[in-house]
């Protein structure tokens, strides 16, 4: 299956991190190597653990951690299905 | 041994929830002093300790942080500190790299980033005993060799927990000459070869079976549910305020009868004259009807630290963010907007967490219009007065209905405020939010009793401190100058304050204050409650002759209009008068700028609000 974005992920669907997409612009820069540095790296698995009210933030875990991201955070991980 | 043995100033760094305080409290005992860092609300822990040998350790608690190129002020002020950017800390001789040994994985990339530092290190693998119970095993030999640096096993929660650590302490020999380091973020790609780095390491030193983490994912499926998440959350706040009024009734009836004991003890004691009167109906009186709240606060802070201590609050925030996020405030929002319903100022400093610095700001400004503790003296005795205690109904007290609308009044504004805030300031991209829901762990007791003796000792310390003063001043403006021989009227109304009130009262008669409000919101603007304090001291000086009033409900009772009551309680919802609040927000944003503009527009939606409600009122009938 093609590597899809984690913000598309339904609760309860696992994965393998594909790659983590480069900042789009300088702002974003901070956010993706803190997503790096809490552990999203490519090969990693992931799982989507629940999604609030309003579709967005979910929470994922990845490692031992269980992390809230919004639904813009989670789009720079490429995730691919288990 | 020579004074540099004897001597040893050491730091804690390790991420958030990683038992980093219940290390530092453990190591300290009762030897701490909270205070600020210089320029920034950041909350600085500093303790000291004596080894075995006698060799005195300074302790510092940095703020937790997972990485030393910070996304928050809090994880700024770590990095700032052990690489010696800061002035007023001297750099740490040693760090001690407090991990969370249950996730290596998250936290040994801290360790690694730190090493970079040029500062010894020593590492504590904390809540060893939890690891050890999941089956982890950590080869400490190979781990200490792969990290080239001393590792040792500590227990926060354990009496025993750090006797590796402090031995350590004991013997090692800290680098005397710290150099300030030119210390340069990593690039992403030094990021990722970091954590490849710390993969190698735990294959090396650490066997950890599969995790087990069914318990608390069971929990998440019921608290995070999509659709009853939110009704768990909003009958956890109402179990948090229904206690916070019913458990206090005993110990507040007590407190207030102790009070009034030892005011009539003085008033018979003393010989009548200028100092009776200053100790009784200022000290005493003034002093002890804000002392009774006590009891209030309490409750409300273990429920906030049982909450926090959980690992429950992060999950609210996530629970809330959306919402939150269209009134333009963030999740992280949440945990400092639900500790200003006890006081603002410890809410303001809270913000700290949040990442985004737009965000944070709309979190601060709002913050005061959560109803804080001490406006709740000021509700209780104008709806005890005013408000006529029957069911509605056939259910819920009028009275108790009465108390949360004004709750609701100030949840309602703040995020009316919020959004328009938002709209007013131009958006810079989208925030994030990236936040750690953690593994939920039982409240110790411990911990929880230490929190709120922290908090009672802040509390006590504010009453002996600024409120004594404050009700001495005001007993003073109140009392001078005496009037003239013979003058009609009560003596009240010819002193200073009688005088400022008479000269605030064209502002406030359109929205039905009468002077004697006015003098009381003057103290107010010190503390919101002392308002109540003043009315108090207003009504018993402007009594003639010996008929002191000893119970202020009924005296408002008979002298005001529901209309002026009902006005009142709208100009608290607002209530723009409370300095420590302002000067919080002016240290927090580091600007005249906010402060001016929150009081402005507290002010402002205070009289417009006061002025509608009284009006209407007027025109029903009231």
């Amino acid at each position: 299956m093609p590597p899809v974005p984690l913000s598309s992920l339904r609760p309860g669907i696992a994965g393998i991190v594909a790659a983590v997409l480069p900042p789009a612009t300088a702002q974003d820069e901070p956010l993706v190597r803190r997503l790096a540095e809490i552990g999203f790296l490519p090969g990693e698995a992931v799982r989507v653990m629940a999604r609030a009210p309003g579709a967005e933030p979910i929470a994922v875990r990845v490692g031992r951690s269980t992390f809230a991201l919004r639904r813009f955070e989670a789009a720079f991980v490429q995730v691919e299905p288990r | 041994m020579d004074a540099a043995a004897l001597h040893l100033r050491i730091a804690l760094l390790g991420n958030p929830n990683c038992g980093k305080t219940a290390l530092f409290n453990l190591l300290t005992g009762s030897r701490q002093k909270v205070a600020n860092y210089a320029g920034v609300t950041v909350e600085r822990k500093e303790g000291s300790m004596r080894t075995p040998s006698g060799r005195l350790v300074r302790v510092l608690d940095l703020p937790g942080a997972y990485s030393l190129n910070p996304l928050s002020p809090d994880e700024a002020l770590t990095r700032d500190v052990v690489t010696g950017l800061r002035s007023d800390v001297e750099r740490p001789e040693l760090l001690v790299c407090v991990t969370d040994a249950t996730n290596l994985r998250l936290n040994l990339r801290l360790v690694l980033e730190a090493r970079r530092l040029g500062v010894p290190i020593v590492v504590a693998l904390n809540m060893s005993d939890l690891a050890r119970r999941r089956g982890i095993v950590i080869d400490r030999q190979a781990l200490a060799r792969e990290l080239g640096m001393p590792v040792v096993e500590t227990v926060g929660v354990h009496d025993e927990g750090a006797r590796a650590l402090v031995a350590h302490l004991d013997e090692c020999i800290p680098d005397r000459k710290p150099e300030p380091v030119d210390w340069t973020a990593p690039t992403l790609a030094e990021v990722v070869q970091t954590q490849q780095q710390v993969r190698r390491i735990l294959q090396a030193a650490v066997r950890e079976p599969e995790v087990d983490t069914r318990l608390d994912d069971a929990i998440d499926r019921v608290v995070l549910h999509p659709f009853w998440g939110v009704p768990i959350l909003a009958a956890i706040l109402f179990l948090m305020f229904q206690a916070v009024f019913s458990w206090a009734q005993l110990p507040m009836d007590a407190l207030e009868q102790g009070v009034q004991h030892a005011g009539a003890l003085l008033q018979a004691a003393m010989p009548d004259g200028v100092l009776r009167s200053l100790v009784v109906d200022g000290v005493v009186a003034g002093v002890g009807s804000v002392l009774v709240f006590l009891p209030q606060i309490l409750i409300l802070f273990l429920f906030i630290l049982a909450l926090e201590d959980s690992g429950y609050l992060p999950r609210a925030a996530f629970l809330l963010d959306r919402m939150m996020a269209a009134a333009g405030l963030s999740g992280r929002s949440f945990i400092p907007l639900l500790s200003s319903f006890a006081c603002a100022v410890p809410g303001v400093m809270a913000t700290r967490s949040i990442t985004s610095w737009r965000d944070r700001l709309a979190t601060i400004m709002v913050a005061p219009l959560m109803t804080c503790s001490a406006r709740l003296p000021v509700y209780a005795l104008l709806i005890g007065a005013f408000v006529p205690e029957r069911q509605v109904a056939g259910l819920f007290n009028l009275q108790g209905v009465v108390l949360f609308a004004l709750y609701v009044a100030g949840i309602v504004s703040a995020m009316a405020v919020a959004w328009a805030f938002k709209h007013l300031r131009r958006r810079d991209g989208q925030s994030p939010l990236l936040m750690e829901l953690p593994a939920y762990r039982i409240p110790r007791l411990r911990s929880l009793a230490r929190g709120l003796a922290e908090r009672a000792g802040i509390f006590i310390r504010r009453v002996g401190t600024i409120i004594l003063a404050l009700m001495v001043v005001v007993w003073f403006i109140s009392s001078f100058p005496a009037p003239p021989a013979g003058a009609p009227g009560a003596a009240i109304q010819y002193s200073i304050a009688g005088m400022l009130g008479s000269a605030l009262e064209p502002l406030f008669r359109p929205i039905g204050f009468n002077w004697q409000i006015c003098i009381a919101l003057i103290p107010g603007l010190a503390a919101r409650e002392i308002a109540v304090a003043a009315l108090g001291t207003v009504y018993a000086l402007s009594a003639t002759g010996d008929a002191v009033a000893d119970q202020l409900g009924p005296v408002i009772a008979g002298r005001w209009s529901l209309a002026t009551a009902l006005s009142l309680l709208a100009w608290y919802v607002f209530a723009p008068q409370c300095i420590s609040t302002l000067a919080v927000v002016r240290r927090e944003t580091n600007s005249w700028r906010y402060p001016l503009l929150m009081a402005g527009y507290l002010f402002g939606l205070a009289w417009v609000a006061s002025f509608l409600t009284y009006r209407i009122a007027l025109a029903a009938g009231a």
